[in-house]
């Protein structure tokens, strides 16, 4: 009974740990953006290995990026035209094509300057954080704003980021489309393009 | 005869604004092709475009980007010198345009900013107009008058070494020769009457416009190699950035929403 007891007092205490460390971002989108840019820092110094950089952004994406949702806005109102098992089979790919291109540009950043300014709420479902981004010797300093989507307000997830008000979620689809479009409509080029990504 | 040549230029380029829709493209994304959206514009020639962009991303490889690299290679306060210099000659472009689209007070702080840099700044060298509170309001040209004054963006397409632009751009290119003093200074070097600087030469332009060139591509090397390494179609990508950023100089917009269109995000939640 005893044993029992404590097996189920650790199991309680270790269900905690885990849900604490995988709900660990704020709730409020500023600060949200402020602990995602300090975890990223202490990932990108350079005395990290690339294998190490890339699995811990990844890890980071996956919890604070609302892949899902950037997944579906990338292709556009072509997903309608997609059966139930193309949109499992592109999100599947997406969510590796994402991953590869997020760390791969964030890995170009060793120790990155960024200063969380402020945020504005747009509605109940955005609220846009403003970074930035400060000079180097090599580069000027840029502007980054952050889409956060906040329909569940404990769970805030980044959709877009805007730089220097550029939006490169915008960016995406329309590559995407384009892919598509250059091929008479035929979304399955996009995954073999998506593909061709994934394992070069 | 060179007159003559830029106003038939000219009366090409406006009849493709005119005609943007009806010269739209086989391919390209379904939102590129709806040209009545903010940020968005018709393909004038795809096939072409696709080509001379190849051609100017080979020549960047071969040419520009070792150019940028060596010219980052000189001490920082030797390149923020050159930058600011440049863009200190540029903004006399920019005020012509201020003036032309009616936005006196950015015309007012241009001018000052000229004013003071050129004296005290030792000819744009430094900026001390930006630490008495006159911060760079950024870059104006004819392109954007025109899209002030509502004129549609027309077509869009990619010409040798200039890179992408649309028909209304294109008009603004031109229109960048008559409004920029120092076109006219470097390209008036005969002197006639009394008229005319001798001191200069049209060489002189393209020095100042390739340094200001070199001095943008070598602040952006990473982009360019980031955009590049991430891009399953760099041409889409390019258009859509070129685009977006016409969008939001022309709307001169500080906020980072205004040009964005929410719409997008809504269809995902249906």
């Amino acid at each position: 009974m005893k044993k029992n007891f404590f097996i189920i007092v650790i199991f309680i205490f270790l269900t905690s740990i885990i849900t604490q460390k995988s709900n660990a971002y704020s709730s409020d989108p500023k600060q949200f953006i402020t602990e995602i840019v300090n975890e990223a820092k202490k990932v990108l110094v350079d005395t990290n290995t690339k294998e190490f950089k890339t699995e811990k952004l990844s890890k980071l994406a996956l919890e604070t990026v609302d892949i899902k949702g950037v997944g579906y806005y990338s292709l556009g109102s072509y997903r309608k035209q997609l059966t139930k098992d193309q949109l499992k089979e592109y999100m599947t790919l997406f969510e590796k094509y994402f991953l590869k291109s997020f760390t791969s540009r964030l890995s170009d950043y060793s120790d990155p300057k960024i200063e969380v300014i402020s945020a504005e709420v747009l509605n109940e479902k955005y609220t846009i954080v403003r970074s930035l981004l400060l000079a180097t010797d090599k580069k000027p300093e840029v502007k980054i704003d952050w889409r956060i989507y906040t329909k569940n307000p404990d769970k805030p997830l980044i959709r877009d980021l805007i730089i220097e008000g550029l939006s490169l979620a915008k960016t995406q689809k329309e590559e995407f489309s384009s892919v598509i479009e250059s091929n008479n409509g035929d979304f399955t080029k996009l995954f073999i393009t998506l593909k061709e990504f994934i394992n070069k | 005869m060179m007159m003559l040549k830029k106003l038939f230029l000219i009366a090409v380029l406006s009849l493709m604004v005119q005609a943007g829709n009806a010269f739209a493209g086989s391919t390209g994304s379904e939102d590129l092709k709806d040209s009545n959206k903010p940020g968005t514009a018709n393909e004038c020639f795809e096939g072409v475009s696709r080509a001379v962009f190849k051609f100017n991303h080979a020549l960047d490889t071969a040419i520009f980007e070792p150019v940028a690299r060596g010219y980052r290679a000189i001490p920082l306060p030797i390149r923020k010198g050159t930058g600011n210099f440049v863009d200190n000659l540029r903004s006399l472009l920019t005020l012509s345009n201020n003036i032309l689209q009616g936005d006196l007070g950015a015309a007012g702080n241009t001018a000052g900013r000229f004013a003071i840099n050129t004296t005290v700044g030792i000819l744009g060298v430094f900026d001390p107009a930006a630490a008495m509170g006159l911060e760079d309001p950024g870059k104006e040209d004819f392109g954007q008058t025109l899209g002030v004054w509502g004129t549609d963006s027309g077509c869009y397409f990619v010409l040798p070494i200039l890179g992408p632009t649309t028909a209304r751009d294109a008009v603004g290119l031109v229109g960048n020769a008559f409004l920029d003093p120092v076109y006219h200074i470097t390209h008036n070097s005969e002197v006639k009457a009394g008229i005319g600087n001798s001191n200069y030469s049209e060489h002189n332009y393209y020095y100042y416009r390739g340094t200001g060139a070199v001095d943008f591509r070598a602040k952006n090397i990473e982009s360019f190699d980031s955009l590049e390494e991430n891009s399953i179609d760099l041409y889409a990508s390019v258009k859509s950035l070129y685009l977006q950023n016409r969008e939001k100089k022309i709307s001169n917009s500080k906020s980072p929403i205004e040009t964005q269109d929410d719409g997008d995000w809504e269809e995902i939640d249906n």
